[in-house]
């Protein structure tokens, strides 16, 4: 029984050492034969394993801005265009609501001395704002409650208009004239960091100003689109549901008049979207790797072919069909394996350059690895099945009369 | 006590379809060996010569009569059991060796043991010693293609007796050697019979076939027993 076993696992190992000899002896065949499935490999590892690291860095984004964030966008009623501050207040004074900061965006020309630029992009915010998000202010001061409650013209600016009109010169203190008014610059702002994702969803604004400023620059005297900051721990759906219902009421019940729009919804969404947009590219890639294995199996009917006598000699030789199978398919899935191992490295390889591009934390996955591996192993055995079948079954005279 | 019927082959027929027409390359074949005998087929190319050999060793069944080798009827046998017998029962010596090339002389010599399913070791000792028996120790690690023609030839005569067959079945094994060396290889097999193996030879050279202690000719499928050694 024991001496049976190892027996066979003698033959097996034996037909691993000779398979690989093959391939080796054939070193140009095997390359091309394999090159389908290490492409196919490669371009299932490189997907899955990218993807998931930008899923992962833009998730982990979400939460350090905290789910504990609602985008609110009104569309209005005929009667009523937006909120105004008291209403606004009305909502901040909501349960679990930390605070409310609206943002009235505009597009402006701005000019200072000879030079001008249009089309820059102005957003009005509340020294909440700034409250929550305090390293936004990278010199100079805030927006505080005077500014908005007087509408003052002072604004904070970010590094491309420093650049654009402040060349050479200390721009806290100086006047800059957006559509015609000269506002006093205050401060600097940078917008990379934590914002991103805000920013991102919100458009990012070259210049800050405040709300009340914004709003008599756009003629307007309502807030159409504001930011509401959570209290710590409170439940966002629930938040969005009072919130929704306040607005209801501010809105008559009209439907359709704004939406609320959580984050962790976005994120979802993003996230369902990232794995459709994967299962659809791993899908292309893994027509690669049925090419591929079509492939092998070519190369493999083509050694039975060219083996014949090989094989005619095995079977004189007292060697069973299933040895002479075994031999076969030990060798598409060592072929196979082969190129899904190299596939594995140059997909991992691959992915970790893209993961540095594109800023995202590179995760090594086991699971894609076990994936390429396993799939290129499986190709193997299917692909490798029906040539070792016919070797096996070849007449040993008909194999050795090709002597 | 009935002895087991060591070979025995009684109204062997084998018949090929060509096209519309029935060729039938062996007709009513009888022929018996004793265990020990050494025994040579004689016929031009085209008699049926390979079609015997390939019956006797179990590589083809007869379209009909029946062959009992070592008590077991060969036609009533499945793949699998065919293979069996030919692991156990025969060693193959073809006329160009044929031996693996990318194999060494053990690893060559190994092989109908590596089916058998003999464990590594075993088998390494026993490709071994069939390596010295046919004085050939110090080329083990060769390459076929590093070999003589008689070497090479030597190899697989090592290789068809290391699993102990019971028959020893050669078909032209001098064939593609030279005088010199195939009377080297001829002497070996002399001596092999000597060692009491059976032995059954398949040639067109009657120069070879007389070695052979019986000489049985085949002629367009036709058995007829040759006597003993007929003058070449």
């Amino acid at each position: 029984m024991l001496r049976a076993a190892f027996g066979t696992i003698g033959m097996l190992k034996e037909c691993v050492s000779m398979s690989l000899s093959n391939i080796l002896n054939n070193r140009v065949r095997s390359f091309l034969t394999v090159l389908g499935i290490m492409i196919g490999v490669t371009a299932v590892i490189a997907l899955i394993t990218t993807v998931s690291g930008v899923s992962g860095s833009l998730s982990s984004s979400f939460s350090s801005m905290g789910a504990g964030t609602l985008m609110v966008s009104i569309t209005g009623s005929d009667l009523k265009s937006g909120l105004t501050d008291g209403e606004l207040s009305e909502l901040s004074g909501l349960d679990s609501v930390d605070g409310i900061t609206p943002t009235v965006s505009l597009s402006a020309r701005v000019s200072r001395g000879g030079s001008y630029e249009t089309g820059v992009s102005v957003s009005g915010k509340s020294p909440y704002y700034f409250h929550t998000n305090d390293e936004v202010v990278a010199r100079g001061r805030a927006l505080n409650i005077v500014d908005c409650d007087n509408m003052s013209f002072v604004c904070l600016i970010d590094q491309d208009m420093v650049d654009a009109f402040f060349y050479g010169v200390d721009p806290v203190g100086e006047n800059l004239y957006i559509d015609g008014i000269p506002f006093l610059v205050v401060g600097l702002f940078s917008d990379d960091g934590t914002e991103s994702i805000a920013s991102m969803l919100s458009g990012s604004a070259d210049i800050l100003m405040p709300y009340t400023t914004a709003l008599k620059m756009n003629n307007a005297n309502a807030v159409t689109a504001f930011t509401v900051y959570l209290s710590e721990g409170a439940d966002s759906e629930a938040a969005a549901d009072r919130i929704e219902a306040s607005m209801d009421a501010m809105f008559s019940f009209e439907e359709d008049c704004f939406t609320v729009t959580t984050l962790s919804g976005i994120e979802d969404t993003m996230e369902e979207m990232l794995s459709m947009m994967t299962a659809l590219l791993a899908g292309i890639a893994s027509i690669a790797l049925v090419v591929g294995g079509i492939g092998i199996m070519n190369m493999m009917l083509t050694s039975v072919t060219e083996r014949t006598a090989e094989i005619g000699l095995k079977k004189a030789l007292g060697a069973l069909p299933w040895q002479i199978q075994a031999q076969f398919l030990i060798e598409s899935f060592l072929l196979s394996v082969i190129g899904g191992l190299t596939g594995v490295v140059l997909g991992l390889a691959l992915s970790f350059g893209l993961c540095r591009m594109l800023g995202a934390e590179f995760v090594l996955s086991v699971e894609a690895i076990a994936l390429g591996v396993g799939f290129s192993a499986a190709v193997g055995i299917v692909f490798g099945w029906a040539p070792a079948r016919k070797a096996s079954q070849l007449n040993p005279i008909d194999a050795l009369r090709s002597i | 006590m009935s002895a087991e019927i060591f070979f025995e082959m009684r109204g062997i027929n084998k018949v090929y379809r060509m096209g519309d027409e029935d060729m039938r390359i062996l007709k009513d074949v009888d022929l018996d060996v004793a265990e020990g005998e050494y025994l040579s087929v004689l016929g031009p190319s085209g008699s049926g010569k390979s079609t015997l050999m390939n019956i006797i060793g179990c590589l083809d069944v007869a379209t009909s009569g029946s062959y009992i080798l070592h008590g077991r009827r060969i036609e009533d046998l499945s793949e699998g059991e065919l293979a069996q017998m030919r692991s156990r029962e025969i060693g193959f010596i073809f006329q160009n060796s044929q031996l693996l090339p990318r194999l060494t002389a053990q690893k060559n010599v190994e092989l109908p043991l590596v089916y058998a399913g003999v464990p590594p070791r075993e088998r390494r000792r026993r490709a071994e010693r069939m390596l010295e028996r046919v004085g050939l120790t110090d080329r083990s690690g060769h390459y076929p293609n590093q070999l003589s023609g008689g070497q090479q030839q030597r190899v697989a005569i090592a290789r068809a007796l290391v699993g102990n067959p019971t028959i020893l079945l050669a078909d032209e094994p001098t064939g593609s050697l030279d005088q010199k060396t195939g009377a080297q290889v001829m002497e070996l097999f002399s001596e092999l019979s000597a060692e009491g193996r059976t032995i059954i030879m398949i040639t067109h050279d009657m120069k070879i076939a007389a070695h052979a202690r019986r000489v049985v000719h085949i002629i367009d499928g036709e058995l007829q027993e040759g006597g003993g050694c007929e003058d070449a």
